[in-house]
């Protein structure tokens, strides 16, 4: 049974470096802080189309994250799609006549949902409903769009 | 010494002998190294097996031992047979018989003092000062009490094996199994363990199975030999009586000479025709 | 033809037989691991052999792992102006799958290796037929402690492989290459998601740890007892740990991260 201190030691320092490690990558390297989530509150909104919207996908006021999509689906009789949003409970202060959009990051990037707040005196409430929208933009739609507009102009 | 005493009734008891192997017969491969052999290890004496390289001598060690099973025949070791026991108390009987093996297989990662120690702390619960004198003592029972903080690779192998032998007494075993003791050692290592295996045979109570193919050695401190060759006994009997055995092949054995039942050619095709044929493909 | 055959035959058959005696000793591992517990001091001996010895190669190995994808994807990225997702394209690499690879081949090549080296030479020198005549057994005494500290290192190596890795990405990246410091982090913490990339690399290193110690012993304790024999079966570990890490690693990655 050959054991020294230093032995010990080093055993211990390993083991404190792997947990270190482990945690590095918990806490600095993921979203792991976004878990240990706060209270949150939901909303839902319908749009029209929720193009590459996807659950997870943040969900921003201004620029700034606020929360992200929870569920996304499809309601079989209006044909739209049903977003549904954890919104952190610090943001209590959205107006009944908010408008949420769809907005893609950069040309290529990630797409998600915007909120706009409106001026009316009625705040939303947990399980509240968004009821102005703006759907995603498409990006053949929009071309093709521009397009035909542009063929109209010329004549 | 007295810790040794409660060990005496074992002599006493009626049956003679403490290690009885009785129609075995064990074959590795298609090569047969037992066939239907029989043999006696009697109480208190160094019976020993005696052999050519290859006759199996180490496999039965391993066989008395429990490591390895036998096709057929049963050992019976005091009063209990080895191979229908369940694993727990063929464990409890290992505690009491102590080996020797070829190489001392001492554990590398610790020194001496720590593996004389090994077996009592894995079996006992004895305090360390407790551990310590014993350890103490059974080094110095083998001479070697001053290299006690050697590594395993310090020591040459005839002190690797002395100090196995301490390790193997260190349970205070009714019976020691050597394997080769005397092989691949300078002449005083030698007689250090000739003289250890027969005092320390006599001083313990101990039985002792030597397997071993050093002639000299070995019927200098057994009291009773038996001879295998090619799976079968050929000869047993003290001693003088194996000396004076008429069989040739114990005679070419015990004097070691080049020719004699044993050929000094291993068998070949005819040599002349083998010559000629030689530059032919054949 | 037939001769052809035959050989074919028999060496399926022995893989299976060796299979076969492989989940034997697994089983009788697994069952002696009890024993290990009441028994801390043979396991720190082994995390001390396992781990610490292999910590060196495993953090110089993540530190150029990390500097060399920060460099590479530099270039990849900046042709999209994608810079600022450097560190994301980093972590994600390094969680997901460099460091958990990466780190259990280096492990089988350092520990995995001398696991087997050292458990063939007990065999060979009869330490552990010594050791069952004397009422030990090698499994419980030897084995498990081994086995345990491998599957207790191995994370570990992975998590510090990785988490070096990183820093050295960030080093790199807006030391050498300009991009911005909190873009590289930014990007990393939105992105990378505790649950399907850090937990499921902790899984495969756990699963890797499991599958080459396992080898690594097995090919020891399996070894002919001969320095040839040695000398084969730690090849056969390193070999044969690489080729199973990196199966597992394919099938682990459908698994995990097949729906996304």
């Amino acid at each position: 049974m050959s054991h020294s201190p230093t032995q010990d030691t080093l055993v211990g320092l390993f083991v404190a470096a792997g947990i270190a490690g482990l945690f590095f990558l918990a806490f600095q390297a993921s979203n792991l802080s976004a878990y240990a989530e706060h209270d949150t509150y939901t909303l839902t909104a319908r749009f029209e189309n929720s193009g590459g919207l996807k659950v997870k996908s943040p969900v921003s006021a201004a620029g700034v994250k606020i929360g992200q999509v929870i569920a996304i689906s499809f309601d079989p009789k209006t044909y739209d799609s049903v977003v549904a949003m954890h919104i952190d409970s610090h943001y209590n202060t959205f107006p009944d006549d908010t408008t949420a959009s769809i907005f893609t990051a950069g040309l290529l990037g990630e797409q998600y949902v915007n909120l706009e707040a409106g001026g009316s005196e009625t705040i939303l409430k947990d399980q509240d409903k968004i009821e102005i929208t703006q759907s995603a933009i498409i990006l053949e739609k929009a071309i093709g769009q521009f397009l035909f507009k542009a063929a109209e102009e010329k004549k | 010494m007295d810790y040794f005493l409660p060990r005496m009734d074992t002599f006493v008891s009626n049956q003679n002998s403490l290690v009885s192997v009785r129609n075995l017969s064990f074959s590795r491969g298609s090569k047969v190294i037992f066939d239907n052999v029989s043999l006696d290890f009697e109480r208190g004496k160094i019976t020993a097996i005696m052999g050519p390289s290859g006759t199996g001598k180490t496999t039965l060690l391993k066989l008395i031992g429990g490591q390895l099973p036998p096709a057929q025949g049963t050992i019976v070791v005091d009063g209990e047979n080895v191979h229908q026991l369940p694993r727990k108390q063929l464990f409890q009987l290992r505690k009491r018989i102590g080996m020797l093996f070829q190489s001392g297989a001492l554990l590398t990662d610790m020194n001496v003092y720590d593996n004389v120690a090994f077996p009592l702390r894995e079996h006992t619960r004895l305090p360390e000062t407790m551990i310590r004198s014993l350890v103490l003592m059974k080094l110095q029972a083998v001479g070697l009490r001053g290299v006690k903080d050697f590594m395993p690779n310090e020591l040459s192998g005839g002190m690797a094996r002395r100090v196995a032998l301490a390790r193997a007494i260190a349970l205070d075993p009714m019976m020691i199994l050597y394997d080769e003791p005397f092989t691949g050692q300078d002449p005083i290592s030698m007689g250090v363990l000739v003289h250890l295996i027969k005092s320390l045979n006599s001083a313990l109570g101990l039985t002792s199975i030597i397997v071993s193919h050093d002639v000299h050695e070995t019927s200098a401190i057994a009291d009773y030999i038996y001879v295998l060759a090619d799976g079968k006994i050929i000869g047993q009997g003290t001693p003088e009586a194996i000396r004076q055995s008429s069989s040739a092949w114990i005679q070419q054995f015990m004097n070691g000479t080049a020719d004699g039942p044993v050929h000094f050619h291993y068998p070949a095709k005819d040599y002349f025709d083998d010559l000629l044929l030689s530059g032919k493909r054949y | 033809m037939i001769e052809q055959l035959q050989l074919l035959g028999n060496q399926t058959r022995g893989s299976f037989a060796k299979l076969g005696r492989g989940t034997r000793f697994l089983l009788q591992t697994l069952s002696g691991i009890g024993s290990v517990i009441p028994r801390p001091r043979l396991l720190l001996n082994q995390l001390y052999s396992v781990g610490v010895l292999s910590f060196l190669i495993i953090t110089i190995s993540g530190l150029f792992v990390g500097m060399v994808l920060s460099l590479q994807g530099y270039y990849t990225l900046s042709d999209f102006g994608a810079e600022a997702s450097l560190g994301l394209m980093v972590a994600t690499s390094l969680v997901r799958e460099l460091g958990p690879v990466v780190s259990a081949l280096l492990f089988a090549g350092r520990a995995g290796s001398a696991l087997t080296a050292e458990i063939g030479l007990m065999k060979a020198t009869e330490q552990l037929s010594g050791m069952e005549m004397m009422a030990v057994d090698p499994i419980q005494r030897i084995i498990a402690p081994r086995f345990l500290a491998g599957l207790i290192a191995m994370p570990l190596l992975a998590g510090l492989f990785s988490a070096i890795g990183i820093l050295g990405g960030q080093l790199v990246g807006s030391g050498l290459l300009g991009v911005d410091d909190g873009a590289y982090w930014a990007q990393m913490q939105a992105k990378i998601d505790f649950q399907d990339d850090i937990v499921n690399g902790i899984i495969k290193s756990i699963t890797f740890g499991f599958v080459t110690t396992w080898i690594a012993l097995f090919e020891g304790y399996d070894a002919t007892p001969t320095a040839e024999g040695v000398s084969r079966a730690t090849t056969r570990t390193v070999v044969n740990s690489a080729f199973s890490v990196l199966g597992l690693d394919f099938i682990l990655t459908a698994l995990m991260f097949g729906d996304d």
